[in-house]
């Protein structure tokens, strides 16, 4: 049986929203213990942009599904395997340096993505690309100037983030792992096309880690998959069930 | 100008209401002393955004989620700020925080209390952030510059602190009966240490004659915590929360809410380390500070590097 555009839409949505959702999760974790308080205050706004498109994203999920589920319904009731974010964002924070890898390499492509979707037909999804594109533009930034100061800087910050890249690397492919639900959203030009994303992010990635005076990792690696179709690790579950405990313990309660 | 007649003129000025700035001849005394108070100011920002920070991933909606980190993310901006403002002293952060870590300065000694339900987020935001509004608003009118800005500009985001934080507690105490026990549990534990947070009594406060002779406090010690508590007892019983101690009644003919007497050994416990979380919350500061090294390390080589690059290039 065929998908409806709904439903397709829905499915998209999903890993559009527990993207942002579980990124802001990992982000939020360093609210406190960053390594300059500067960077504490950084962090955190970025955690709070992406906590802020994932409750808009996920709202519009909900209204695709149309079974009265809101963000927060589908934020704190769902399991691990329900989630479609990608594998890149429910690992463990790590050092800066991890954090530092993950966050360009997925920005990067978030900023691509959100530039793609401004010309979505679904005028509330334009809508809010429109709104986190301009935020994902400052979180590349961030995570650019951090790349060359830790690429470029002393012998230790060097090793620290070439081993972040490579340890990160193989979660690349499941952010851009793409299927028939995004061809038939394309198809019925809902959303763009995003096959030529791939391309456009490793030459803008290239260029900076060049820059970086790092190296690219490579590129024979193998690839895990899987996120997008709610196979996880196993610390997406340890998370939500820090993320979900008060409503689970409660469910009649309103906060 | 002999160092008593500066200090006349400086008498003076403070007896006009003048402002002062870092620039300015000041007493040597009420310099080490608006250091000591500062810096103790940035570190209770810094600290407190511990407690909270506890929070933040298991908040119970994605609304209540964003609203606490950005309450937290004020925190650690209070915290620059002031860290600004006391470097315009003539000592530098990084001493600052060694200080801290080394157990040499104190701060609020509130956040050695443990953040337990989610409703002590609504208790923190409301009580805590409240009696630094009473605090801070009078600080906000003192003689020394940078702080005075810095106050004011601190002073609107905490009331929108404490509003949250007594929305949080309003929402619960119309809630479930489990809801309503947790916030009054949170009640029962943080309404005591945040009347402590004024400080001790003013006969046993130390510090407060010279910083009170030159304009930086313009209260004392318990006339601000009754000012506080006058505020909110009202606030408690308006949405069914008691107020955890039984000698408490309103005195008619003074128009003041009277206390029982404040536990002040308590209180001293906590400033002298053996609070319930002293020991974690410096090694948790400790902690990020230590596995930061590199990282800013990495931030000087990088800067160091580039900026002898340029001046090459020009």
């Amino acid at each position: 049986m065929a998908t409806s555009n709904n439903a397709a839409l829905f499915d998209f949505l999903l890993r559009l929203g527990d993207d942002q959702l579980v990124l802001g999760q990992r982000l939020a974790e360093w609210c406190g213990h960053g390594p300059i308080l500067e960077e504490d205050i950084a962090l955190a706004n970025i955690s709070l942009d992406l906590f802020g498109h994932a409750q808009a994203v996920l709202n519009l999920a909900g209204e695709m599904e149309g079974q009265g589920r809101d963000a927060d319904k589908l934020a704190y009731f769902r399991e691990a395997i329900e989630f479609k974010n990608c594998l890149l964002v429910e690992q463990p924070r790590g050092d800066f340096a991890y954090t530092i890898a993950r966050q360009i390499v997925f920005s990067l492509r978030a900023y691509l993505l959100w530039d793609e979707l401004t010309k979505s037909s679904n005028e509330t999804l334009a809508g809010i690309a429109g709104k986190a594109k301009k935020e994902s533009r400052y979180h590349v930034t961030h995570a650019s100037e951090w790349v060359l100061r830790l690429g470029d800087g002393t012998a230790d910050s060097h090793a620290r983030l070439q081993n972040a890249l490579d340890e990160v690397w193989r979660f690349t492919k499941d952010l851009f792992a793409t299927d028939a639900i995004e061809q038939q959203l394309a198809d019925q030009k809902i959303i763009p096309n995003l096959g030529g994303l791939y391309g456009k992010w490793l030459t803008m990635l290239q260029e900076l880690i060049t820059k970086a005076t790092l190296r690219m990792p490579d590129p024979g690696m193998f690839m895990q998959l899987g996120g997008r179709t709610g196979k996880h690790t196993e610390h997406l579950g340890h998370m939500l069930s820090e993320l979900q405990i008060l409503p689970r313990s409660y469910p009649d309660a309103r906060w | 100008m002999d160092d008593a007649a500066k200090l006349k003129e400086f008498d003076d000025r403070i007896a006009r209401g003048e402002i002062f700035e870092p620039k300015d001849w000041m007493p040597e005394r009420l310099r080490k002393q608006l250091i000591r108070m500062m810096s103790q100011h940035a570190h209770s920002e810094v600290v407190g955004m511990l407690p909270e920070g506890n929070w933040i991933t298991r908040a119970p909606s994605l609304r209540r989620k964003m609203i606490l980190l950005a309450k937290v993310q004020d925190e650690g901006g209070h915290g620059l700020y002031i860290y600004s403002g006391v470097e315009s002293l003539g000592v530098r952060r990084e001493d600052l925080i060694d200080e801290l870590h080394a157990g040499k300065a104190k701060y609020s000694s509130i956040f050695n209390y443990p953040s337990l339900l989610w409703s002590d987020m609504g208790a923190i935001g409301w009580l805590v952030d409240g009696a630094a509004i009473v605090n801070q608003t009078t600080l906000a009118k003192c003689s020394f510059g940078p702080y005075a800005r810095a106050m004011i500009r601190i002073c609107k985001e905490e009331n929108f602190h404490k509003k949250q934080g007594y929305e949080i507690l309003s929402t619960m105490m119309a809630g479930t009966p489990a809801q309503r026990a947790m916030a009054q549990d949170s009640i029962n534990r943080w309404w005591w240490p945040s009347l402590m947070m004024f400080g001790p009594t003013d006969k046993d406060s130390p510090n407060s004659i010279d910083l009170m002779r030159w304009g930086i406090k313009r209260k004392s010690n318990d006339d601000l915590r009754q000012r506080f508590i006058d505020m909110t007892v009202p606030q408690a019983h308006a949405i069914g929360l008691t107020i955890p101690d039984p000698a408490l009644k309103f005195n008619k003919e003074t128009g003041h809410w009277e206390i029982g007497p404040i536990n002040w050994e308590e209180f001293f416990n906590v400033i002298n380390g053996n609070g319930p979380c002293n020991k974690e919350r410096i090694a948790a500061r400790k902690h990020a500070h230590d596995e930061g090294k590199w990282v800013r390390e990495a931030a000087v080589a990088y800067a160091q590097k580039h900026s002898s690059l340029e001046r090459r290039a020009a």
